[in-house]
């Protein structure tokens, strides 16, 4: 990584992107798609979905599959796929909010413990280890408690939670990369530790960033799902992945698993392409740093 | 250290629910309008007027005494509604952890000694199973065994050591499939890596036999990323124990905890965040003392890295 930092403008970005995701394989480059494939339904899917996601018809309860309602009816007589489709919202959104904030202040509080050591490493880094003895979902739970069950208290829970995880990884990549000569040398050139910070030590340790947020969507996604799950998370009647397994779970005993397992394949299928990419993603970034 | 990050994960559990929207006197009387006097009572008894730290401080004393405090919605006290349920969630998690000891490192020591078909095979099943969250593999779980083969009960507790052993097993299972696939391949890579060494090469083309190599060179130096593994996802079934016993009806801690959030039943809120982050906390600690017993070269108090 040191030596061959590309000149700004050698490479643009997107070629760039494009050769870290080549990189990765064919099973990266299946996971790459999955994962997009998944944030478009999470962008339309509610404007895709067939039926009306909402509308129950207790006639068609537990209904089967028939023509036009693919996946069958769920067990208030909603369309199944109609519901997968509008569900996908809250269920890659609220893990994409949660990844997002929680790498963003994780990363913050590690580029701040490595540069100024000393105290304010002493205070982020005993904070954390205090936070660490909360597990996710204890504090969702505890959040809906205090909170009230929902969606946001619940994201806002597990992004707290799951900052020791992300600081203590990038916290050791940042003190490597704050002993580096070149580090040193913008310091004597009179650079600020602002523009060192934001313009060469964290884009240096950016494709860890990168790979760490890729694994760390599919916990939020596993973890808000199971919040939701458990009736703490989104609240129905709207469409979740979580909410339609615990609503539809009756429907196992009953004989009519089909519409708790299609959400269960979902939540599956996403997290297993995170896992895959981020796997590599985060080999690569190991690989690069040595 | 252990006595001070409980100490603050005390007060952050206190905190937050004592900054929850609400008026206890009105919670305590169930929302009915109470006489002045008898507000007056109230307050005086659970210290409702005093600040903030000194709530905290007759608060943490009486936890200490073991009394937690009185449930509102049950009127119990909170410590015998936690006893009475405590041994359903240990025994859950004690059997969870158990086949993922056996099962996970089983699988993980012959698939890493034994490249081929079955650790192929392992790698592709466990990539897929740790994947599946606790809810989902429960209500697979639940519609392959109970519903269909009908060779486990779905839902519900025993009543005698057996009964239990059979109700346990789905609910130990899926709590343990997602990090029996993660043990597994850490303990699988692990072992794959140790077996390379040269030293292990050595110790082979001199004759030595195979079970003494893998016992003595192997596993004893694999043993360490296998217990950092197994200690960290066995410490986290604590919270995901909650998930699995609502899926399986169970009466444990956990279901009891999200039950008790919905019904804003703070008391018990607090006494079971507070008894599983201590389980946590205990957890951790026991691997890092386990680390100085595998591991001659790390003292205590400075983590194995």
């Amino acid at each position: 990584m040191s030596a061959a930092v590309p000149l700004p403008g050698a490479v643009s970005r997107h070629s760039q992107a494009w050769a870290v995701l080549r990189a990765t394989g064919p099973a990266g480059i299946t996971s790459a798609v999955i994962i997009a494939a998944a944030t478009f339904l999470a962008i339309f899917g509610p404007l895709l979905a067939p039926y009306p996601p909402n509308l129950p018809n207790l006639s068609l309860a537990w209904v089967g599959p028939t023509g036009g309602h693919l996946l069958g009816y769920d067990f208030e007589g909603r369309d199944v796929l109609s519901r997968l489709l509008a569900g996908a919202q809250t269920a890659v959104l609220g893990p994409l909010a949660v990844v997002i904030v929680s790498m963003t202040a994780g990363t913050l509080l590690a580029v701040i413990a490595a540069w100024r050591r000393g105290a304010s490493d002493a205070v982020i880094s005993s904070g954390l280890d205090i936070l660490f003895a909360f597990p996710g979902i204890l504090l969702a739970v505890l959040a809906a408690a205090v909170f009230g069950a929902g969606l946001l208290a619940a994201a806002i829970a597990l992004s707290i939670a799951y900052l020791p995880y992300v600081a203590r990884v990038l916290r050791g990549a940042a003190l490597k990369e704050r002993s580096q000569p070149y580090v040193a040398a913008l310091e004597v050139q009179g650079a600020s530790a602002r523009s060192i910070c934001l313009r060469h030590l964290i884009p240096n340790i950016a494709p860890l960033v990168v790979a760490q947020a890729t694994i760390l969507f599919g916990y939020a996604m596993v973890d808000l799902a199971a919040v939701s799950f458990l009736g703490l998370g989104v609240q129905p009647p709207t469409a979740n992945w979580g909410v339609m397994i615990s609503e539809n779970q009756t429907g196992i005993l009953q004989g009519y698993p089909l519409p708790a397992l299609a959400a269960g394949v979902c939540i599956v299928v996403v997290v297993i392409a995170v896992n895959v990419l981020g796997e590599r993603l985060f080999e690569q970034a190991q690989a690069d740093r040595r | 250290m252990l006595v001070a990050s409980l100490l603050v994960a005390s007060f952050l559990i206190f905190a937050a629910l004592y900054l929850a929207p609400g008026n206890p006197a009105a919670s305590l009387s169930g929302g009915r309008p109470l006489p002045p006097g008898s507000i007056r009572i109230l307050d005086a008894r659970y210290h409702l007027n005093e600040p903030f730290l000194a709530q905290y401080w007759y608060w943490l004393d009486n936890v200490l005494h073991g009394n937690l405090g009185i449930s509102i919605v049950l009127r119990e006290n909170v410590s015998t509604l936690i006893a009475s349920r405590i041994w359903t969630t240990a025994g859950l998690v004690l059997y969870a952890s158990l086949v993922i000891v056996v099962l996970g490192v089983g699988l993980g020591v012959v698939s890493g000694l034994r490249p081929g078909r079955l650790d192929t095979t392992t790698l592709v099943v466990t990539a897929v199973s740790a994947a599946v969250p606790a809810f989902i593999a429960a209500i697979v779980l639940i519609l392959l065994f109970a519903v269909k083969l009908r060779w486990f009960p779905a839902l519900g507790g025993g009543t005698d050591f057996l009964s239990n052993v059979r109700h346990f097993t789905l609910p130990a299972v899926a709590l343990a499939a997602a990090s029996l696939a993660i043990v597994a391949r850490v303990t699988r890579a692990a072992v794959r890596e140790e077996g390379d060494r040269e030293h292990v090469q050595a110790a082979v083309s001199r004759g030595i036999p195979a079970r003494y190599v893998i016992r003595r060179h192997i596993l004893r130096n694999a043993a360490i990323p296998i217990t950092t593994i197994s200690g960290i996802t066995i410490a986290s079934l604590i919270a995901v124990a909650a998930v699995v016993e609502v899926a399986f009806g169970l009466n444990g801690l956990g279901a009891y905890l999200v039950q008790s959030a919905e019904n804003k039943d703070l008391a018990v809120v607090q006494g079971i965040s507070l008894v599983l982050v201590t389980a946590f906390v205990v957890v951790n600690l026991l691997v890092d003392v386990l680390y100085a017993v595998l591991d001659p070269r790390v003292t205590l108090g400075s983590r194995a890295q």
